[in-house]
């Protein structure tokens, strides 16, 4: 449903269906729902047979990256010869994304149940729930849902009854964007500095603590009992444009549009619709200039690509752009958009790990020069300047981190150059950059 | 430098605290991996950590000073120095900005009576920072008083919603 809003009816509401329900939080609220069938049906199959439907439904990772579910849990060693980790990752900062959340305040068990099946599936002996520090209701729910889950048996030493063991802990998060990378990610739970990892190894050979361990998204997870309960073919058969992309996708929308809020569509839902349709469209009088459909480190769309993008992997792609988390945040035509796009440059420099030097340095240096431009001390030359640099950015780097900040720069001055220009050539004028 | 105290240091780990710490060391394979969760405490405990306090968790997980003040150092959340009773983070990375932020931070300036970011007000009572994506984009401007977590803020809330926080 359209939380904070009533459901819209062309929304197919699976994840989101209990949203703002206060009695979905509850272990009765659930169970009242239908909720724990999915696991006992999981607990009577093998780990293989688990895998196998997930890989058949077509889901993919929600966190961004968009790689197979299945195919991830199946790397996993099925001789197992020491201890097996599953992460959760409910780090959720990229800008614009605030899905995740809505999950773990909502239907927590949702979450625990997701997260009880795929530890079965991969042999993990515990699952680790990574919540970004900042969650503090998230945090609080997720733990009284786990207190009832250990106190109902579901979770523990005899699961459900079945005289398997699962365990699951909350790891808290710290205030640092990179742990939601996942071998940062990974490091946090060690007890470490959140510095990425260079792969290989990969994480089901050597994740958390050297052993195999797979991670996954919040959303990712609460998909799972779905698909076990429904079957794999229902899961395949929601998907409007692009059989590679299955299943609902929860898009937070944010920004210049009427109706803020978290709306679930199938995958290849029009990215139009979901603007003027769902979301109610711009603010009065004003029209749209620019999108980003998959949180802050997508390339940003013009009106023009936004208004013809389909909303699942490939048709993401197709735009030049990528669906990433499904963070969608709207810039109408009174944005300023070299000043957003700073406030971009600065996020990244806030939060690079510094490990990389094209990182720690390109991040800190493309935010100055934006800040130079704004305050009407730029140079043409500047703009080719940000896009050599950002060129440096790509590719080179442990992680994406760096990736990500010269993403919106270089669609911001291939799309928005005039803009740019503007306040180059001093017809527009500072507008109080920080 | 971290602000230093004369007054003899009290450990943290202790009685409760203690307990509290060995049930979470009981959920881990390494001793390390209860470092963040050690660092809460402490700060939950104190309000920040002092060198003084490192230098205890570090005793306690058999680390270096040198290592943990690494860890703390890292993470945004830990406060290496005192701060106001009520900590004030306002969320202004760019779905926020777009939606008016900075003038929210100018509003809880201005009321607390706080200088600049990061600074506390002369009274003790408040600590104002600019804070990067609370993950609450729809709802902006998200703010966090201390551990409550207020979504939907706008500058002309700000004085209503401080008086909640005397």
């Amino acid at each position: 449903m359209g939380y904070p809003h009533r459901p819209h009816p062309r929304e197919t509401v699976v994840l989101s269906q209990h949203f703002g329900e206060a009695e979905a939080r509850s272990y009765q609220g659930w169970v009242k729902r239908g909720g724990y069938v999915a696991l006992r049906k999981a607990l009577g199959m093998s780990p293989a047979e688990i895998i196998e439907i997930v890989k058949e439904s077509g889901l993919r990772g929600r966190g961004g990256a968009g790689f197979p579910t299945g195919l991830k849990w199946s790397f996993m060693p099925k001789e197992k010869t020491k201890p097996h980790y599953l992460c959760c990752n409910a780090d959720e900062s990229e800008p614009g994304t605030f899905k995740d959340r809505e999950i773990m305040r909502w239907t927590p068990h949702a979450l625990i149940e997701g997260c009880a099946i795929a530890q079965y599936a991969i042999q993990a002996d515990i699952t680790y729930i990574y919540i970004r520090g900042e969650f503090t209701e998230a945090l609080a729910t997720v733990q009284h849902a786990l207190d009832e889950a250990y106190r109902e048996g579901i979770l523990g030493p005899n699961a459900m009854g079945t005289g398997k063991r699962l365990d699951m802990y909350i790891h808290r998060g710290a205030g640092a964007y990179i742990c939601g990378e996942e071998t940062a990610l990974m490091n946090s739970i060690e007890g470490r500095r959140g510095n990425p990892r260079i792969k290989p190894p990969f994480p089901a050979a050597a994740g958390v603590f050297g052993m195999p361990t797979t991670i996954n998204n919040v959303e990712t997870l609460a998909a799972v009992p779905h698909i076990i309960n429904r079957g794999a073919a229902w899961y395949r058969s929601l998907s409007l444009a692009n059989p590679k992309s299955t299943g609902t996708k929860l898009f937070s929308v944010c920004g210049h549009v009427r109706r803020p809020g978290n709306y679930e569509v199938t995958m290849g839902f029009p990215l139009r619709d979901l603007l003027y349709d769902l979301c109610g469209g711009m603010r009065d009088g004003r029209t749209l200039k620019a999108c980003i459909p998959g949180g802050s480190s997508v390339p940003i769309l013009n009106r023009e690509e936004s208004e013809s993008c389909l909303l699942d992997y490939e048709g993401c792609a197709e735009k030049g752009t990528m669906l990433g988390s499904g963070g969608v945040i709207v810039f109408d035509d009174s944005a300023d958009m070299v000043y957003q796009i700073m406030r971009l440059a600065r996020f990244y420099a806030h939060e690079s790990c510094a490990q990389c030097t094209q990182c720690r340095e390109g991040t800190a240096w493309v935010t100055k020069i934006l800040q130079r431009i704004l305050a009407g001390e730029g140079q043409m030359k500047d703009l080719d300047l940000l896009l050599d640099l950002s060129e440096q950015m790509t590719g080179k780097t442990i992680c994406v981190l760096s990736d990500s900040c010269a993403a919106p720069v270089v669609s911001g001055i291939r799309k928005f150059r005039h803009e740019f220009e503007a306040y180059i050539t001093g017809a527009r004028r500072a507008a109080g950059a920080a | 430098m971290s602000a230093q105290s004369t007054a003899p240091y009290e450990p943290v780990f202790t009685g409760e605290m203690r307990r509290r710490l060995d049930v979470v060391l009981a959920r881990y394979p390494t001793k390390r991996a209860a470092l963040l969760p050690a660092l809460w405490m402490v700060q939950e405990a104190r309000g920040w950590i002092s060198d003084a306090a490192m230098t205890e968790v570090a005793e306690v997980l058999g680390l270096t000073p040198a290592y943990v003040k690494g860890v703390v150092t890292f993470y945004t959340m830990y406060h290496q120095h005192p701060v106001g009773k009520h900590f004030i983070q306002v969320c202004t990375t760019t779905p926020c900005n777009l939606c008016g932020a900075e003038e929210v931070v100018r509003a809880f300036l201005k009321h607390t009576g706080c200088r600049e970011l990061g600074a506390t007000s002369p009274d003790g009572k408040y600590t104002v920072i600019e804070v990067e994506c609370l993950g609450a984009c729809g709802f902006a401007t998200p703010v966090m008083i201390g551990d409550d977590f207020i979504e939907s803020v706008t500058a002309d809330k700000v004085p209503e919603l401080l008086r909640k926080y005397p």
